[in-house]
């Protein structure tokens, strides 16, 4: 990783080598990349069951693989990426290591804690890399009784252990944000002269701290349910199914915002750095975060329309669903604003930030479809949620990550990746993507369920279809996978500031040294004032 | 590749309701995705950097323009919320002819029971233009009726009855799937729908090979099991007498009343000790796993048989018209 040309100076990464000055390391940067091998690796695995699963659906007939197998392919896709990729993605990988420096602090505020953060996310991704080589687990990510706790014969507990041991990981980091946010600032940065990054991620950070130990509970009561049978969600013995609904999404469903928020704040940087514009209506931006954190958990019923909870209460979750849509409009409308009569580059990070509103609006859209009461009821369960949460989470939060992985790889690693390449992924990314997903809205209008093994010959054309973007769509991930590892030897070297952003991030030298600053920035501007950076020399990479 | 298709068929009366609303927010959605992408390409051709120097001016918050982006999306919003909440509300409520069906989903398959007796596996037959009821049980986990042409969807949960309904308006034969994920051959617990023409649906009772109507064979059941040597119609017994029972409020041991529909009669086999009715001794046995759900819908329906007779088609299971509870409460069915 180190070359002639990167060993003159000191920095973070070759300020100390061996194994051991990373896995005891106390550095947020090292951390950062520690959790980049970790969620990287989950990724592939997670992108490996999809790809079987596209496969399978290729015909009608299931013939692939059996019946049980498919049920635990989807459900350790579903395992592995959001409780292993996406919840940890931003946040740990580029919020660990951006937010400290984008307020100007040389560390998080509980730097052994932050190590221990990762230590937790790789044990229980061990628990659960365990259950899936030891046979795998068939209930589901939503894991819904009675089938996880009295029907299911696979490894339902490891895998739930590892999620469980996992959510401290992300406790942790949520409570070091937000303690680094209120304590680390520094001098001159106030809350509203924060990048919008900052804002994103404290307010995922509450939905983390909040709302995953309900997560933990719920865990633990299927755990004491499958091995003692008390009887709390087994109507057998009193119990009820559906309270394990209510509890699952009172986590679950805040979790898409900890997936999507900050996402958010990395397009926020993106739109202004590359149209050298201050976002529009910043405060709106920055308030709508912290809505969409508080009003996500109040949504969760949504998901139990037609599971028989009473009427009214599926009135009353619809009305507040539709609550949420408001500041994700805002936030849509206001990076459109930014660009008016901005200055634009096509540089590959803001193509990720056009693929993430365009995705993401599509995603949202379709939001709507699904918290009106009357129409929910027939494309609940469908290959239409499917498709929409994907919209969200893939289309929405992981072009986000891409956009920021491209925007801060020079920063993180000295390097620039080559853009024509990246350029090029990221189109392959956006139309694979959308030949995958788009058919799936229509298939789950016509009625295909999802979770199905085999289905009827009239839904094979869309399939097929989607399977075909779903191979347009690996390749565009395995692109970047190879010239990133390619520009760490071979890649020009990075400037300090090769977009000519106003973050503190891009102050420093490119990688920044071990304390992040030579001195203590001081804050005297708002966030995203270009005429601050306008007078330095910018090259763009 | 099997013959492709775009949208799904309408078959029963809520099917064009869920059509129309989802023209509306096809168009909502298709206006906005078109404003957003319109405005993103048209500002980023117009405005791109044209010299290395360029600093655009900085831009202050329209708090009128950050106004009317909040309130005309809301407003749109509501008009959904409205739409969609009053076809629900609207389909919460079954209608006082339905014809009654009972179905058992197990893994992995439908068991559907018509009241004159005929008992089907993965198959319905249904007449067109009359409402009908599925009134659902679940032996096992979570399971959930689908039929796509009629836009409807319950889930069926383990420990309680669901209810659903729909009114067929075209003959044909339609996908029943399941669609809540029910285990390994989940995608196989499929069956078919047949809508059929009255007359036909008539020929199609009577040349079924009947074993009894429900109640019959709830009756048979009752005195198989030897309920009858308690449960006597003299009130010599020394358990309740079922006769008039059923739709009316019980007194129970320890102060308050419940009122007899199908969930208490489920409990009162299953649970006997759960509701203990005043004056009587707890001496029941539970009868969990020494019934299927499909023998305990006999039974319900032969103590609804014992009358009154102008409730005896009543359904108010605590979690009526799409197993809702708290919805309005169902109406008695004619039979």
């Amino acid at each position: 990783m180190i070359t002639e040309a990167a060993v003159e100076r000191e920095h973070y990464l070759n300020a100390s080598y061996g194994l051991k000055s990373w896995l005891l390391t106390k550095d947020h940067k090292r951390i950062g990349l520690l959790y980049l091998a970790t969620i990287t690796l989950f990724f592939f695995i997670g992108g490996a069951f999809a790809t079987l699963i596209r496969v399978e659906l290729l015909t009608p007939q299931g013939d692939l693989v059996s019946s049980q197998t498919y049920n635990k392919l989807f459900t350790m896709h579903g395992v592995a990426m959001i409780f292993f990729f996406l919840i940890p993605s931003i946040p740990a990988v580029l919020g660990n290591f951006f937010l400290p420096i984008m307020i100007g602090a040389r560390d998080l505020a509980f730097p052994k804690l932050n190590l221990l953060s990762w230590y937790l996310l790789v044990i229980g991704g061990a628990f659960s890399l365990f259950a899936m080589i030891a046979g795998g687990v068939d209930t589901g990510w939503t894991f819904y009784t009675p089938y996880s706790t009295s029907y299911s014969n696979s490894w339902v507990i490891s895998t739930a252990l590892g999620i469980f041991v996992a959510g401290f990981s992300s406790i942790l980091t949520g409570l070091n944000f937000i303690v680094t946010v209120h304590r680390m600032r520094a001098p001159g940065m106030t809350w509203f002269r924060m990048p919008l990054f900052v804002w994103a991620n404290y307010a995922t950070s509450l939905i983390q701290v909040l709302g995953t130990p309900v997560l933990a509970v719920t865990i633990v009561l299927l755990f004491v349910e499958r091995v003692f049978h008390l009887g709390i969600f087994d109507p057998a013995r009193g119990g009820d199914p559906v309270l394990f609904q209510h509890l699952f999404w009172f986590y679950s469903h805040p979790a898409v915002y900890i997936m999507i928020l900050p996402s958010m704040g990395v397009v926020s940087e993106i739109i202004s750095t590359f149209s050298r514009k201050s976002v529009f209506g910043y405060g709106f931006v920055a308030f709508s975060s912290v809505a969409i954190a508080v009003l996500g958990f109040l949504v969760w019923g949504h998901h139990l329309f037609v599971s028989g909870q009473s009427l009214y209460a599926g009135m009353v979750f619809s009305f507040l669903s539709y609550f949420v849509a408001i500041p994700s409009a805002i936030k849509v409308f206001n990076w459109t604003a930014t660009l008016y009569k901005g200055s634009i580059v096509f540089q590959t990070p803001m193509l990720y930030a056009f693929g993430f509103i365009g995705l993401f609006t599509v995603g949202g859209l379709t939001g709507l479809f699904l918290a009106a009461l009357g129409m929910d009821i027939h494309v609940t369960d469908t290959y239409f949620v499917i498709a929409h949460f994907h919209y969200i989470m893939v289309g929405g939060a992981l072009m986000g990550y891409l956009g920021g992985m491209h925007f801060w790889w020079p920063k993180m690693t000295g390097r620039m990746y080559p853009e024509g390449w990246a350029k090029l992924s990221a189109l392959v990314i956006f139309l694979g993507f959308n030949l995958t997903f788009f058919p799936q809205f229509i298939l789950g209008y016509l009625g295909m369920p999802r979770r199905y093994h085999a289905y009827p010959e009239e839904f094979q054309v869309l399939n097929v279809l989607s399977t075909a973007g779903a191979s347009v769509l690996a390749v565009g991930y395995l692109i970047p996978m190879i010239y990133f590892i390619w520009s760490l030897r071979y890649g020009k070297i990075a400037p300090a500031n090769p977009w000519g952003a106003t973050g503190l991030e891009w102050r420093t030298s490119s990688p920044p040294p071990v304390h992040n600053f030579e001195e203590t920035p001081i804050v005297s501007h708002d966030a995203y004032d270009y005429s601050t950076v306008m007078g330095e020399e910018i090259e763009v990479g | 590749m099997g013959k492709f298709q775009l949208f799904p068929v309408q078959a029963s009366t809520l099917a064009p309701e869920v059509d129309h609303l989802l023209y509306f927010l096809l168009a909502v959605s298709v206006f906005f995705t078109l404003l957003i992408f319109g405005a993103i390409f048209f500002f980023a051709i117009k405005y791109r950097r044209r010299s290395e120097g360029e600093l655009p001016h900085v831009q202050h918050t329209g708090y009128t323009l950050e106004i009317v982006w909040s309130v005309i999306p809301f407003g749109l919003t509501m008009v959904m919320f409205t739409w969609g909440a009053s076809i629900f509300f609207n389909a919460s409520k079954p209608p006082n002819d339905a014809i009654q069906i009972y179905a058992v989903g197990k893994q992995w398959m439908w068991k559907l029971e018509h009241m004159e007796g005929q008992r089907e596996i993965n198959e319905l037959h249904i007449p067109v233009g009359r409402p009908v009821r599925v009134t659902m049980a679940s032996e096992d986990v979570i399971h959930s009726f689908f039929v796509p042409a009629f836009r409807t969807k319950q889930d069926v949960v383990p420990g309680r009855y669901s209810t659903t309904w729909f009114t067929p308006t075209k003959t044909g034969k339609y996908h029943l799937f399941c669609a809540e994920y029910c285990g390994t051959r989940h995608s196989g617990m499929i069956g078919w729908v047949y809508v059929m023409e009255p007359a036909d649906y008539q020929n199609w009772l009577s040349g079924g090979a009947a074993e009894g109507s429900l109640a019959d064979n709830g009756k048979k059941l009752f005195e198989s099991l030897a309920c009858n040597n308690c449960h006597k119609e003299d009130n010599t017994g020394r358990c309740p007498n079922l006769v008039n029972l059923f739709g009316k409020q019980v007194q129970l041991a320890g102060g308050g009343t419940v009122k007899a529909d199908e969930a208490y009669i489920r409990e009162s086999i299953l649970q006997p000790q759960a509701k203990i009715v005043a004056g009587f001794e707890p001496v029941m046995p539970t009868f969990t796993g020494l019934v299927s759900e499909d023998q305990v819908l006999q039974l319900v329906e032969y103590v609804k048989s014992l009358g009154p007779k102008p409730a005896a088609g009543a359904i108010d299971t605590g979690t009526s018209s799409q197993g809702r509870p708290g919805a309005p409460p169902a109406i008695p069915a004619k039979r």
